[in-house]
């Protein structure tokens, strides 16, 4: 016997779930257009009354303002100090990544550690400088810090002729004749001969069980090729000398990025530590006993049982606070150094429209961000656990 | 049969100690001594500063400047007023939730002695109110003294009267009108402040703790329309949602700041752009709802599906299913996180000194050094420290409270 099912009336229009659903978008996606075109509007006819353009015409136009610490004149068009500013900023977010990461895993260790002075110390410094505003640090370092505990250049502090820190900035013994592209050259072919070691060595350990020692090996062969390249390019170093009332030689560092590069790491690493110590509690004991077990010393139990699993875990926060270090960047524009934010703000002080100006360099920190999580993710896919 | 135990003097405990924290290795042994010869001569020079050479005059001559910025003085009172007022009134909340927690066996509080409660508040509270002693010592006047002992009244009332309407059930209408009067009183307060001065010329750590606490609340409607917009099936919304969110959160507060200062009078008629201020609000609200979608977004992936489920069973309405049963379980576990982006907005406020030029707590301690009084006399670390200090006794006791809470509220555990 078979029943047929009942005949369903097909609900009138107003009571059909399905084209309720798109009415109600639609309404809400139209009130959001009503929205942004009033906004919109409000804005053109703003502008038109005042005479001010909303084309990013001024892109071509020269820009009349100098950059400390770029080879940059005032006649180029406004496009290449956005270039220049955007150069900064990445500059700062990459040296700021690196150090803020070395630091921060260093002292998330710290405050794990059984020895109470650096566990206390590790302590102070992420409890003190996680809780103070970034802006009051980054304050007190330049105005606190550079411009005042450091000395004038006639009475600069000399470390061992290798540094000299005055007021001016900290100036830095450095390789002489290395172009930005050979050292990354030379960079990328070490970091390249690093992977082909480690790959090779992994399938020597696959086959005969022989330790891999591929961070040794591999280190130590990009060692070689930074030492064996700068022996290429003539193997000489500029030493810094204070002459006169400037330092001539060595690399220097601008007071305004050395204060607001010290900030941005130490403030970024009392928060990659929180995450390290957490990622590290978070792994189960028992892995920290099993590597007990099979004999491991303790930094032989920290480097391959607990850090590689607690890295997994930590990956996604570190990558949002590398992001919140990119946007945090931008305060170095209240320091005077010269990135994306600062040329657009300089930019608008020359009488250019606002709006453009800084909707391009907002959605510059958009796209940066976007590219920067996409490499997150990129590393989060690869180092996650697989499981069944 | 008995054991002889060796005696545990007191230098063979603190040689056993020291043996096991200090110098257990030699790596370790090194480590003690680098670290501990550093922490020593950071501690000696902070010492040497704080109490030796610093020259806190130029704090204690300009802490009304610096709290509450150009506060006309015929109405310093109503400052006063309010504060002691919104300490009753928290008192109030506090003592409400204690009665209820205590007329349903939850409390924490109850088993404990009068001495031991004392010392939980010292601990949890102490640093703040040390703090506050502090800023009372260096004032000259008698009347923040006043002011101080009032609200310490206000708020012990307010938490023993809400204690013992608490632990009583009230009907409907009184719980309904309590609730009214509960929610008035900060309205009231804001009206009878911006009543003397107008809210545009706030400065000071006042426009600080204006500002964090305007931008939470506001931005709660939208966070959590934007959290609901994310998670929805309907595919126009969600994707609204999420390009609002992303484009918000990958962009720098600074720069949104630097944008609301100059342009905001092109997007709205000039009758409505509104003073800097409000400006730096309404960014600030705009931009932490795009944070407070994300936080809500995981409070309501934290809420088993059974429960909507089990909403659904009893024949609730979506909107009901939604804003009955699942939200309020979401927002309540997500509270700690809330909390952390309060500190975090918290610390942000101060962003708006140097976007938009107000003369908030950071940009009034800058100000300040080039007095006539103080000016080219080196005062810039003082000051900054005495800012760094509020702000980290602030966000410290918060984010204290708020672990606190989360291991109270259990999130993850249960």
């Amino acid at each position: 016997m078979t029943t047929t099912p009942p005949q369903v009336a097909r609900p009138p229009l107003y009571r059909n779930v399905n084209v309720l659903k798109w009415v109600f978008q639609l309404v809400v996606f139209f009130i959001v257009l009503a929205i942004l075109f009033w906004l919109a509007n409000n804005y053109l006819t703003r502008s038109q009354d005042l005479g001010i353009p909303t084309s990013f015409d001024f892109l071509d136009q020269p820009t009349s303002f100098d950059i400390t610490g770029a080879d940059f004149s005032p006649a180029e068009p406004v496009r290449n100090a956005y270039l220049v500013g955007i150069g900064n900023t990445i500059r700062i977010s990459a040296v700021g990544i690196v150090f803020a990461t070395a630091l921060g895993i260093l002292v998330g260790i710290g405050r794990l550690s059984r020895n109470w002075v650096v566990n206390k110390l590790s302590t102070v410094f992420v409890e003190s400088l996680r809780n103070i505003p970034l802006l009051v640090i980054m304050t007190f370092c330049f105005l606190g810090i550079v411009l005042q505990l450091f000395p004038r250049i006639e009475e600069a502090w000399n470390l061992g002729g290798l540094v000299i820190v005055s007021n001016r900035g900290v100036s830095v013994t450095w390789f002489e004749g290395t172009t930005v592209a050979a050292l990354l050259g030379f960079l990328f072919l070490g970091v390249a001969g690093w992977w082909l070691i480690a790959r090779w060595r992994r399938g020597v350990f696959e086959r005969t069980g022989a330790p891999t020692r591929a961070g040794l090996l591999g280190s130590s062969f990009l060692i070689l090729v930074m030492v064996t390249g700068w022996f290429v390019l003539g193997a000489t170093v500029t030493t810094p000398e204070v002459a006169g009332r400037a330092v001539a030689g060595g690399i220097r560092v601008d007071p305004s990025y050395f204060a607001v590069l010290v900030a941005l790491v130490i403030y970024t690493a009392s928060h990659i530590a929180e995450i390290t110590r957490g990622s590290i509690q978070a792994v189960p004991k028992g892995q920290g006993e099993a590597g007990s077990a099979l004999a491991l010393s303790g930094s032989q139990r920290l480097w391959f049982v607990v850090l590689p699993q607690a890295m997994r875990i930590a990956i996604p926060p570190i990558g949002n606070q590398y992001l919140n270090l990119i946007k945090n960047s931008s305060l170095g524009a209240a320091f005077a150094y010269f990135d994306l934010t600062l040329v657009a703000q300089i930019t608008v002080g020359n009488g250019k429209p606002a709006v453009p100006a800084f909707v391009l360099a907002l959605v510059f920190y958009v796209v940066l961000s976007l590219i920067t999580s996409t490499f997150v993710n990129l590393a989060n896919r690869h180092f996650k656990l697989v499981e069944r | 049969m008995t054991i002889d135990t060796p005696t545990l003097t007191r230098g063979f405990v603190a040689r056993n100690w020291a043996r096991k924290h200090l110098f257990r290795t030699p790596l370790d042994a090194l480590l003690t001594v680098v670290f501990g010869g550093l922490s020593l001569y950071l501690i000696y020079r902070a010492f040497l500063f704080v109490f030796v050479n610093a020259r806190w005059e130029i704090i204690s001559s300009n802490l009304k400047l610096l709290m509450i910025g150009r506060w006309p003085n015929d109405h310093v009172l109503r400052v006063a007023l309010a504060i002691a007022v919104l300490a009753l009134w928290g008192g109030l909340i506090g003592g409400l939730i204690a009665g209820r927690q205590r007329a349903a066996g939850l409390s924490v509080a109850a088993g404990m002695s009068i001495s031991q409660r004392v010392s939980d508040l010292v601990r949890r509270f102490g640093l703040m109110i040390a703090t506050i002693v502090l800023l009372l010592l260096l004032t000259d006047t008698a009347g923040p003294w006043l002011m101080a002992i009032g609200a310490g009244a206000a708020g012990f009332a307010g938490y023993w009267m809400g204690r013992a309407v608490g632990a009583r059930t009230l009907g409907k209408w009184m719980t309904r009108l309590g609730m009214l009067v509960l929610a008035a009183v900060p309205i009231v307060v804001y009206w009878y402040m911006v009543s003397a001065h107008p809210l545009g010329e706030w400065e000071g750590f006042l426009f600080n703790m204006t500002a964090a606490t305007a931008g939470i609340i506001l931005c709660f409607p939208l966070g959590v329309l934007l959290a609901l917009g994310r998670r929805s099936k309907l595919p126009l919304l969600k994707w609204m949602s999420i390009a609002y969110i992303e484009f918000v959160r990958g962009s720098p507060l600074f720069v949104l700041l630097l944008l609301a200062n100059v342009s905001l009078e092109f997007f709205v008629p000039a009758s409505l752009a509104p003073s800097k201020p409000i400006r730096a609000v309404v960014t600030f609200t705009l931009f932490t709802a795009a944070y407070l979608a994300e936080i809500v977004r995981g409070g309501l992936q934290s809420v088993p599906r059974g429960q909507e489920e089990a909403a659904k069973s009893l024949g609730l309405s979506p909107t009901k299913q939604m804003f009955l049963i699942v939200l309020p379980q979401a927002l309540r576990n997500v509270i700690p996180a809330q909390i952390g982006q309060f500190i975090s907005l918290f610390k942000d406020t101060t962003l708006a000194g140097a976007a938009l030029g107000i003369l908030d707590l950071l940009a009034g301690a800058e100000a300040i050094t080039s007095q006539p009084d103080f000016v080219g006399q080196g005062l810039i670390i003082e000051s900054l420290v005495f800012v760094a200090f509020l702000f980290w006794v602030g966000s410290f006791t918060m984010s204290r409270e708020s672990q606190r809470l989360e291991k109270r509220l259990g999130v993850g555990v249960r």
